[in-house]
């Protein structure tokens, strides 16, 4: 298929019929349109109602209270994510590149302070007030300390209800429960949108922060969306999703990429270059020789070959 | 020589195009197969896409969780998005098996296979502003792959509004600017003929 054949590159002069394009055009619009209709008038579409700060902190508050103290203590996904939030990590690498450390941080976010001491300035408890000065006035390593022990009470105890606070918490546990308070009565997803502009469009902060709790991954599982549970391409209900990523999920499903630490970036390099392939196919050595050498076109021109007894 | 520009737009691009090839009303006795259907459905289901997107362009980004209307015009775009992928998949697995390329129709498959690669990301970006846990878990999941190779620092898909604005306005600005390159190219070099077609004489356009 190297060499250019003549009846490939010339207007053909051999027998015609008719052929009408428009109208071959309205049927198939029709027809599609029909078909559609009836598909959407059948199977409908998933409408799950989104995750609030309110739902989780109403129906996992533990988990909440968790994850704050996991903000506070820099332990979270958030805190220790790296580019393009923040340098707490260098972020993945593709071998020697560290494509995400390169990007720098381009969207700031500084969990401890946007998703808990901020919002925490819209309490009007005193104790709360109390606490966050009593957190800011005190040393890195301190607030490390107390947040750090916070959290392995709750661990411990399974539940932060049953942790019984004393004073080796610090204010962690006032400022906790103040985001607690927060949450279930609303005021909190309002307060981590609105930042920037009284009318958002950009939901990082609350969706970052729910992704960091135990909750919203649950949630996921059982919705069965997740990476192992070919999730990429899922969608909530039986619904078909989007089944063209059918490659992109399989290949989190198979060694090396599924026990590696960089298997997103690895992933995205391997599909950027089965890409080029497909871009690429007519030139591609073999693979432009397959036409011929599976014989799938005589199927599709059986009529022509019959006729030309070829 | 003519130093007008308009002359030379016209020469490159109208006169190029005899209208015959255009809008034909025969083809090669060869093109009589079921898989010329499916580059035409595609056509199809794009149409019904844009007009359903429409709709719900017109009504606003949050219309059909409220209204029983607004859902099936929700449905209907993604249905139409769920055909139109099947027909987009069965059309290029056919011209793959037909070495379509040939001929210098290499072009018509770099522009085809654009088209699929802009309609994954103009999909990608349709799943990122519904409204729903869909969207939410899409958004929490896919940012770190794209993160992880530095696009997340221009591409941020928990920014509901950034991916809105992409999906509405420059995506299917550029989908369609391809669609139609595409097309020309079709239309221009003709349907390629079957790979046993007997040699004829001359050669050449």
């Amino acid at each position: 298929m190297s060499k250019e054949r003549n009846v490939d590159l010339a207007k053909w002069s051999g027998p015609k019929r008719p052929y009408d394009l428009i109208k071959e055009l309205v049927i198939a619009l029709v027809v599609v349109t029909l078909l559609i209709g009836a598909c959407a008038a059948i199977f409908s579409s998933p409408d799950e109602r989104a995750v609030t700060l309110q739902q989780w902190s109403q129906t996992a508050p533990s988990d909440f209270v968790a994850t704050t103290t996991g903000e506070l203590a820099g332990t979270t996904i958030s805190a220790a994510y790296g580019p393009p939030y923040n340098n707490a990590a260098e972020g993945l690498k593709l071998g020697p590149l560290k494509l995400q450390k390169w990007s720098g941080v381009t969207i700031p976010v500084n969990p401890s302070s946007d998703f808990v001491l901020t919002p925490l300035k819209s309490s009007i408890d005193p104790d709360v007030a109390t606490a966050r000065a009593t957190w800011l006035s005190a040393s890195t390593d301190q607030q490390t300390k107390w947040a750090q022990d916070y959290a392995a009470a709750i661990e411990t105890a399974g539940d932060a209800s049953k942790v019984t606070v004393d004073a080796t918490f610090g204010p962690v546990p006032v400022l906790a429960n103040g985001l607690l308070h927060l949450a279930q009565e609303g005021s909190l997803d309002g307060l981590l949108t609105t930042e920037v502009t009284p009318l958002p469009g950009d939901f990082t902060m609350p969706m970052l922060f729910l992704a960091d709790g135990g909750y919203f991954d649950e949630l996921g599982a059982t919705k069965h969306l997740h990476g192992d549970q070919w999730g990429m391409m899922n969608e909530t209900g039986s619904y078909p999703g989007q089944s063209w990523l059918w490659m992109f999920s399989f290949l989190y499903q198979i060694e090396p990429f599924k026990s590696s630490e960089n298997a997103d970036s690895e992933i995205f390099a391997m599909l950027m270059l089965l890409t080029l392939g497909f871009v690429f196919m007519p030139k591609l050595p073999f693979i432009n020789r397959l036409p011929r050498l599976i014989p799938f076109h005589r199927l599709i021109w059986r009529r022509y070959y019959r006729d030309n007894n070829l | 020589m003519t130093t007008m520009w308009t002359t030379k737009v016209r020469r490159a691009t109208i006169e190029k195009i005899d209208p015959q090839d255009a809008l034909p009303d025969n083809q090669p006795s060869y093109v009589a197969s079921w898989i010329y259907v499916f580059g035409v459905a595609t056509l199809a289901a794009l149409v019904v896409i844009i007009a359903s997107g429409f709709v719900l362009t017109s009504k606003g980004a949050t219309w059909w969780h409220t209204s029983s209307v607004g859902h099936y015009w929700n449905s209907v775009h993604l249905w139409a998005v769920e055909l139109f992928f099947v027909f987009m998949v069965v059309h290029l697995w056919g011209k793959f098996w037909m070495a379509a390329w040939r001929g210098r129709r290499f072009q018509t498959w770099v522009t085809g296979t654009f088209c699929f690669l802009g309609s994954l990301a103009t999909a990608f970006t349709g799943y990122l502003i519904q409204g729903d846990f869909d969207s939410q878990w899409i958004a929490t999941q896919a940012k770190d792959g794209l993160n992880s190779v530095g696009i997340g620092s221009f591409f941020n898909t928990l920014n509901s509004g950034q991916a809105l604005l992409l999906h509405v306005a420059l995506l299917p600005f550029v989908v369609g600017i391809i669609v139609v390159w595409h097309i020309i190219l079709v239309r221009k070099n003709g349907v390629v003929p079957p790979l046993d077609a007997k040699e004829i004489a001359g050669g050449g356009k």
